[in-house]
Order: structure tokens, then sequence, then C-alpha cells
């Protein structure tokens, strides 16, 4: 009885000789795995065939050991992987190059996966079998997949530098691909062309520590370098939420201030005419007869009406409680000039007198204006308790500093984020160089 | 579904069949195989040896399709440059019969199609092409040669002794897919879905050395 046509109740593992070092080659990915790479002499094997085969000896001369162990397991979105192969590549010319790890993770059952991890930066990337469509996201150039926009980040071409473990398909150190990364963070699609067919992936930005916690890996997560294309902004979703909330606080705070004016009294507590004229030496010094200032402390507005013509005067005021003696001084100038180019000034002014005492006052008042001016006739009133809304508007502009404040930092992660574009307008790539072996672990 | 039992013509073992509808089905004890015929089964050649894969999915395996339940009952195994997949054959509760192909773990479920309009010749098939079909355009992705490499249990039709094939894979905008089998003249189209592992509800899987399904 053949085995080949009835599928074996447990597919088992496999365990091999490099044919090159003798070293045994542990094989995680079943028959999957058409490449392995001895651990020992990195000779790069042919397992597709039960007689492992040298394809090539030759790889970095520097080891990369990878920060995640080969044969380590993790939980990633509810399912755990096995990472069973690593590859560090590379993109870019000599001076400006970066090199990123990527990890091949495998379950038997749901497939296989991918974690790359750039600088602290990592994904969890699957294929998928759809076909992103070109489309505009934004200003920028990009695909739309799934109802989405994601905007062109970055293009290159990927080389294959270092690689460890075992593979699904024939892996050479050398191999190179043409990528194009498209982001809507914490998402990126990604297409890679080889020899005309595209593969697309799609990756979710995962933190380190996440990464760290999931396969449970010894000290902590290097520190994240930098912003990622993908990473998503802190701010994001509260530039929005800052927004609406200054929007409710300024109905809230609109509703008190109708509240406040509706319940103030604002009642007219004194009127006068009078006119003036400068004599020069005379005192010009009176006061008014005595009126009622009723109610709690509040304030109390006095205002100033004129028939100002190109002139000016000056009012010194004391408002003086008659039975205290307690006396309010204060002084306002009224000017007004107008000829055909316009006018400047006003022919009325106010001033507002702040928690006033209730009681008996008279008014001080001192005229003052320019030698031989013309007669002057003014009207003074006095009104008490009246809504006075300055501080309304002083809150008003304070509330608008923590949306403008968090509107303009996210603006600044956007534009750090886009400074590393290949696609950002009219700025150059200008990408972190390590030393020329690109072992930077 | 009917079970009609029947003996190998080659070794006698006994053939049952888990679908009435089978045209084609293997003896799992001497590798023959076995065309339906009015009258009995004939034997119309052997299948090789199938290379050892690492398919989780097995005849006898159970799962649901949209609400449809299915039955793994046979499969056309191919390989090419960059591996191997496998085409399994399934029947649906209902009594129809499908595909459920797994390259690499990448899941496709799949019903041969009528095609909608005349489809090119091997040649003429190129990378980029498009074609409108039910009110979606498919792009051609890829262009596969691939060695047929045996069958294993019931399939739909005659298919045995096959050499080099030709397979164009065409896709949507939003995962649906399409192969075009240059087989047959005129060439197969079918018509199918990329499908999550997860939403197949698989019962009745292999079972792999220090994994639990």
């Amino acid at each position: 009885m053949s085995s080949s046509l009835v599928s074996p109740p447990l597919v088992k593992a496999r365990s091999l000789s490099c044919p090159n070092c003798g070293a045994a080659v542990e094989l995680r990915g079943f028959a999957h795995t058409l490449t392995a790479v001895c651990p020992n002499c990195l000779s790069v094997l042919d397992a597709s065939s039960p007689e492992l085969q040298v394809l090539h000896t030759f790889q970095a001369k520097q080891r990369v050991e990878p920060k995640i162990p080969l044969g380590s397991r993790g939980a990633l979105g509810g399912t755990t992987y096995e990472v069973i192969g690593f590859q560090q590549r590379v993109a870019g010319e000599q001076d400006d190059y970066f090199a990123w790890d990527e990890y091949l993770l495998f379950n038997p059952y749901k497939g296989f996966r991918y974690l790359t991890e750039y600088q602290g930066h990592w994904n969890f990337v699957r294929v998928i079998s759809a076909l992103p469509q070109r489309a505009r996201a934004g200003a920028r150039l990009g695909v739309r997949w799934q109802d989405h926009n994601y905007a062109a980040f970055d293009s290159g071409q990927a080389r294959t530098f270092f690689v460890l473990g075992e593979f699904p398909w024939q892996v050479q150190v050398g191999d190179s691909t043409a990528f194009t990364d498209f982001v809507s963070p914490p998402y990126m699609l990604s297409s890679e062309e080889t020899d005309g067919e595209v593969t697309w992936s799609l990756g979710e930005y995962s933190p380190g520590p996440a990464i760290w916690q999931a396969f449970k890996l010894p000290g902590s997560a290097p520190y994240a370098t930098g912003i990622f294309a993908n990473q998503p902004s802190p701010y994001q979703g509260k530039v929005g939420s800052s927004w609406r909330t200054w929007l409710w606080l300024n109905v809230i705070l609109f509703a008190v201030m109708i509240l406040f004016a509706a319940t103030r009294a604002n009642r007219q507590v004194f009127r006068e005419s009078y006119t003036y004229r400068q004599a020069s030496g005379a005192d010009s010094a009176f006061v008014t007869p005595t009126f009622e200032l009723p109610g709690n402390e509040s304030n109390v507005e006095l205002d100033i009406h004129t028939d100002l013509d190109n002139n000016w005067v000056y009012f010194s005021f004391a408002l003086i409680n008659e039975e205290t003696g307690q006396a309010f001084d204060f002084g306002r100038e009224v000017s007004y000039y107008r000829d055909s180019d316009g006018t400047e000034g006003s022919r009325n002014n106010s001033v507002l007198v702040p928690a006033v005492p209730s009681g008996k006052y008279y008014l001080r008042v001192e005229p003052e204006t320019a030698p031989n001016a013309p007669l002057v006739s003014y009207e003074l009133s006095l009104r008490r308790d009246v809504p006075a809304l300055v501080f309304f508007w002083i809150a008003a502009a304070l509330l608008l500093i923590p949306p403008i404040v968090t509107s303009a930092r996210a603006a600044g992660f956007e534009a750090r984020r886009w400074r590393e574009s290949d696609f950002a307008p009219s700025i150059s790539r200008s990408h972190a160089s390590s030393d020329s072996d690109g072992g930077d672990d | 579904m009917s079970a009609p039992a029947a003996n190998c013509p080659n070794c006698g073992a006994p053939v049952t069949f888990r679908w009435s509808s089978a045209v084609q089905t293997t003896c799992e004890f001497c590798h023959s195989i076995l065309v339906r015929t009015d009258v009995d089964l004939k034997k119309v050649g052997e299948v090789a040896d199938l290379p050892a894969d690492a398919s989780p999915i097995q005849v006898g395996t159970e799962g649901v399709y949209q609400n449809k339940g299915f039955v793994v009952v046979g499969r056309i195994l191919y390989e090419y440059e960059q591996g191997g997949w496998n085409e399994w054959h399934v029947v649906y509760n209902d009594g129809t019969s499908g595909w459920l192909s797994d390259a690499q773990l990448e899941y496709d479920v799949s019903w041969g199609a009528k095609p909608p309009s005349a489809l090119p010749a091997a040649g003429e098939l190129t990378r980029g092409q498009g074609f409108q079909w039910n009110g979606k355009t498919y792009w051609v992705t890829s262009l596969t040669k691939a060695h047929y490499k045996g069958v294993q249990g019931e399939l739909p039709f005659e298919y045995w002794d096959k050499s080099d094939l030709m397979f164009g894979d065409l896709r949507t905008a939003d995962g649906d897919f399409a192969t075009i089998d240059y087989s047959e003249d005129p060439p197969l189209l079918f018509l199918g879905r990329a499908v999550e592992f997860d939403d197949l509800h698989f019962k009745n899987l292999r079972l792999f050395e220090g994994w639990s399904a």
C-alpha cells in the first residue's frame, strides 16, 4: 500500500545535512520550502528535492543576526506564526542607501506572512490577491484599494543582501525587485515587480514593543528612530476632535454669555447734557447732582457723547460716594478729526468702572480742551450693571489655542513623515546611511 | 450524494464514490486512474507517486463557503518552477461541484464558467490584458507554464496523462480572480474569489508535527 495517494495523518518536519559542511539543517516549512540556508556555513541550498543541493556558497562577509531568532513563535492577529526565514534587503545607491530586515512567518494552515523592520519600525505584512487601482490621494499620486486611497511614498530597487532560514521560493543573494510603497497610516500597500509580474502586499504598522511581547523576546524592542512612512500620527483624529471640542465649548460659552447678559440690570442711573468752552485761568471742574447706584457691587459704565469737530476734549472724572467719600478716578480723551481723506477718532467714548459698591454717588467732571476751541456740547450718561463681555472674548480667544496647537503639531508630524518620501514635492530624499556593510543590528 | 460502490478493474479493491456525478477517480490501493463507463470502471492510466506536499487540505476535508457545506473529493496537482499548487475538487451539499485552489496556502474558490466572450489563444494572451466579464474588469496578472503532476480522487471530467500546461491568471480590483486553462481546446475558464482560511471553517484537515489546527 502506497501512501502517496492517501495523505499521511501527520506531516513531519524534515531535518537534513548540509552537503557543504555537514551541519544539520532543520526545515520548518514542510514541503513548502524550496530554498534553505545552512545555519553553519550560510550556503544557500535547494531544498525542493530530498537531496539538498548547494545553489551557492557565497554570502555576505558579515553575518547578520536576526533580532527575532529563527524558530521563534509569536501570536499576531490571533494566529501563531513561526519565524522560518530572514532576509536583509537594501535599496538605493552607495552613498544614499538604506537596509531593512524581513522576517518570513509561517503557519501551516494560515500560510505565510512577513514582518519588516527598519530602524525600530515594524510592519506586519501579508500578500493580497486584489489589484489596487491607480488613483490620486489628495494632491499625491497613489492607488485605491478597498475604499481607501494610498499615497505614493517611496520607490526603488530592493536587493537581497543576506538570507537565513528557509523560503517557499528560490531565494538568491543579489535578487532584485522593483518596489513602490503607498501609504495610508497605519497601512502600507507595496507592489513588487519581478520579471514583469507584480505582487501586492499590505503592511500594518506595529510598534516594536508589541512585536517583542508577541514573540516573548528578552529585553526591550530597539528604539524607533524618526518617523516611518506609515507610522500612525499621534495626532491622527485629534485635530478634528480638538476643533469639535472647540466648537462645543464656544456654544457653551455663547450660551453662558447670553445668560449673563440677560441677567444684568443694565439700568440708566444718570443722564445730563452740558456745554463747555475753554476759558483761560478758569476752573472748569463741576459736580453733578447725586444719583443712586442700586443693587450689589457691580460695574458702572459712563458714556460720553459730544459734537466735537476737528477738536479734542480731555475729561477727568471722579465717581465719588457721597457717604463714604470713596472715589473712583479716571480720565478719557475724546477727539474727532475729519478732512478730505476721511475721519480719525470718534465723537463718543465710554469708560467701564468695575466693582462699584452700591450707594449715593455724584460725578466730578473736569473737561479740558485746546485754547480757543469752539464750544463743545456733550452728554454724560451712567448705566449700572452693564453686561461686560470682554472676558468672554478673551475666553473665546484662549479656547482657540488647543486646536491651533494640535493642528500645527499634526502638520509638523506629517511634514517630517513626507520629508523622507521620494514623492514629496521638491525635497530630496535623505535616508540615514550607515556603514557600507549594511549590517546595522 | 450517493456512494455507489464498485471494484477496481486492476486490483479488485473496492472503489467508493462520494459524488455521484464523478467521471473519474483513482484507486487508493494500486494508483490506477479509473474512468466511469455506462456499465463499469475502466482503467485508463496510472498515477505516478505524488510529490510530498504540505497542503493542509486532504480528500475528505470539509468546509463551508457562503453558507454551503462542501467536502473535498479529489484534486489535480500542478508544479511549476516556483513550486506547486493543488486544485482541490469540492462537492457542495446542493450537489454542485467546484474548485478550491491552494497555492502556497493562498486559497481561492472557483467554478468552471462559460466564457462570456471568446478567449484568446494561448499565444495571444498577454500580461496586462483586460477583459470585461460580468460587469467587472479582469486583468491578466501572470502567465504560468506548469507541469501536470498527477490526480487523486474524484474529478468531474477525464483528466490524466497531461504534459506541459499554460495558465493565465486574471484578477480584479476587489479580489475576484479568473483562470484561463489551456489544457483543452477551446480553453477553459474558471471564475472565483480569493478567500481567507478562517472563512472556510474547515474540518478534518491534515495535522502537522508541532502544530495544532
